[in-house]
């Protein structure tokens, strides 16, 4: 098992998993507030298409969560907005 | 006298729309969509600082003070009109030289251009990079969402009594006895008209030809690279000294210099590549890897940043970069606006203006003498 952490709490993942499918499995539907008004995201198309389910692994936003394989002790947390607000200027 | 101007993109647009103001009947006519073709590989750059005095910078200058009445006529945030300023960056002394070169001529000719020092430049930019030697500062420039303004300016001549009708592609020329054109043959049928404006974009040489009146307008490629939404990181359109000799080149190989803004969609575009390649759309891998190091030379922050698309479009350039504007004596009725390579949206509300003048019969507020169709003939 792989495990990891979000917003503080500790997940379990498939080895090979993606940060996406393990959120969905362990009842995490949402860890994104869109850019403009906050409303929660999660998972859309879970392709990499959409660009939807964004978020933090490590330090790093803008990861598409469905692309992304969850690995041993990442760090993962929600993200607000573009999650880069410390650029804005 | 009824106008009738083919192509519904960008310039199409400013000419109706400057037309059906002036009092005119207009009908636009395009084979595609609204914005479905030279438009919507653009970028919506507005400048005078990329352009060497000379011609296009005096159209230029015109049509930065018409976008800003067209800006107050329609409505600045329906059109994502942006008066957000050009800032320049020069990387090496050579490069800072021949920038204090350039933006004293253009002082000279009425562009408000204000040289900045490296030690100035992050109060205006705070994300570049402080690997810089200097740079410049024009408050002029501007920045439009082209499809969005194609759009509005439509819908504002609709709003005039001008009629758009897309999915109509023009296959010949309708002349008198005269030998003037008396209109079009559509796909939709024949369409009679006094002024037919060639607005055609990258085709504008094929709509030409059709008149019997050849135009050497060809494409030059160029790819626009579009970043994940951010909040807003980049103030300006930042490009590097080295932008202006690129637009002006001649080479046909690739070209890449580096245009960096943020839109108000919180994506940022990352131009400029240009290759002379004809239609050919396919994707290069190479050319996107190169403008994506440029951006983040002067961006480093843009490291980190995910790349969402990219797109391509095709400049309508002509040998001399200059455009196309104004009657074609050679076949009388027919109107040219057209060639206007890689600046079109800037140069679009001045075009616009200028041919509803020239059609009006009033005194046009520039010589149109540079950009008359006739000049390529050998």
């Amino acid at each position: 098992m792989t495990t990891f952490s979000f917003d503080g709490e500790e997940v379990t993942a498939e080895p090979g998993q993606s940060v996406g499918a393990a959120l969905l499995a362990a009842g995490y539907r949402s860890w994104r507030t869109t850019r403009h008004g906050g409303a929660p995201r999660g998972l859309f198309c879970g392709i990499g298409v959409c660009f939807d389910c964004l978020v933090v692994v490590n330090g790093r936003p803008g990861l598409r969560a469905c692309l992304t394989e969850v690995r041993d002790g990442d760090v993962v947390s929600s993200q607000e907005g573009a999650g880069r607000d410390h650029l804005a200027c | 006298m009824d106008v009738l101007v083919i192509g519904a993109g960008m310039v199409g647009a400013a000419c109706a729309y400057h037309c059906a103001a002036a009092g005119l009947r207009v009908t636009v006519l395009d084979r595609g969509g609204v914005a479905t073709g030279t438009t919507s590989g653009g970028e919506g750059n507005i400048l005078v600082s990329d352009k060497e005095p000379g011609p296009e910078l005096d159209l230029a200058l015109l049509s930065v003070r018409r976008w800003r009445i067209l800006g107050e006529r329609i409505g600045a945030d329906r059109l994502e009109l942006e008066h957000k300023g050009g800032v320049v960056v020069a990387r090496s002394a050579p490069a800072l030289a021949g920038l204090a070169d350039l933006t004293g001529r253009q002082r000279a000719c009425g562009v408000d251009a204000v040289d900045v020092t490296a030690g100035d430049l992050p109060a205006l930019e705070p994300n570049l990079t402080r690997d810089v030697t200097g740079g410049a500062h024009y408050p002029q420039d501007m920045q439009v969402q082209p499809m969005l303004a194609a759009a509005a300016l439509l819908r504002a001549a609709r709003d005039l009594g001008a009629t758009v009708h897309t999915g109509t592609e023009v296959r010949g020329f309708l002349f008198g006895r005269d030998g003037a054109v008396t209109g079009v043959r559509a796909g939709s049928g024949d369409r009679a008209a006094g002024w037919v404006v060639n607005a055609a974009g990258t085709w504008g040489g094929e709509v030409a030809d059709l008149a019997g009146a050849p135009l050497p307008v060809l494409p030059r490629k160029g790819f626009v690279l579009v970043t994940e939404p951010l909040p807003r990181v980049i103030r300006h359109k930042v490009y590097t000294a080295d932008y202006v000799a690129g637009v002006a080149s001649d080479d046909a190989g690739l070209e890449t210099s580096v245009v960096v803004e943020g839109t108000r969609a919180g994506t940022v575009l990352i131009g400029a590549s240009r290759e002379r390649v004809g239609f050919d759309r396919r994707m290069s891998l190479p050319v996107i890897r190169e403008l994506a190091a440029q951006a983040i030379g002067l961006f480093p922050f843009l490291a980190d940043v995910t790349l969402l698309r990219t797109y391509l479009g095709f400049r309508p350039y002509c040998p001399d970069h200059l455009p196309v504007i104004g009657p074609d004596p050679r076949v009388p009725g027919l109107v040219h606006a057209c060639g206007h390579e890689g600046a079109g949206i800037g140069l679009s509300a001045a075009t616009g203006h200028l041919i509803a003048q020239t059609l009006t019969g009033a005194t046009p507020d520039l010589d149109l003498a540079p950009f008359r169709p006739e000049r390529f003939a050998a």
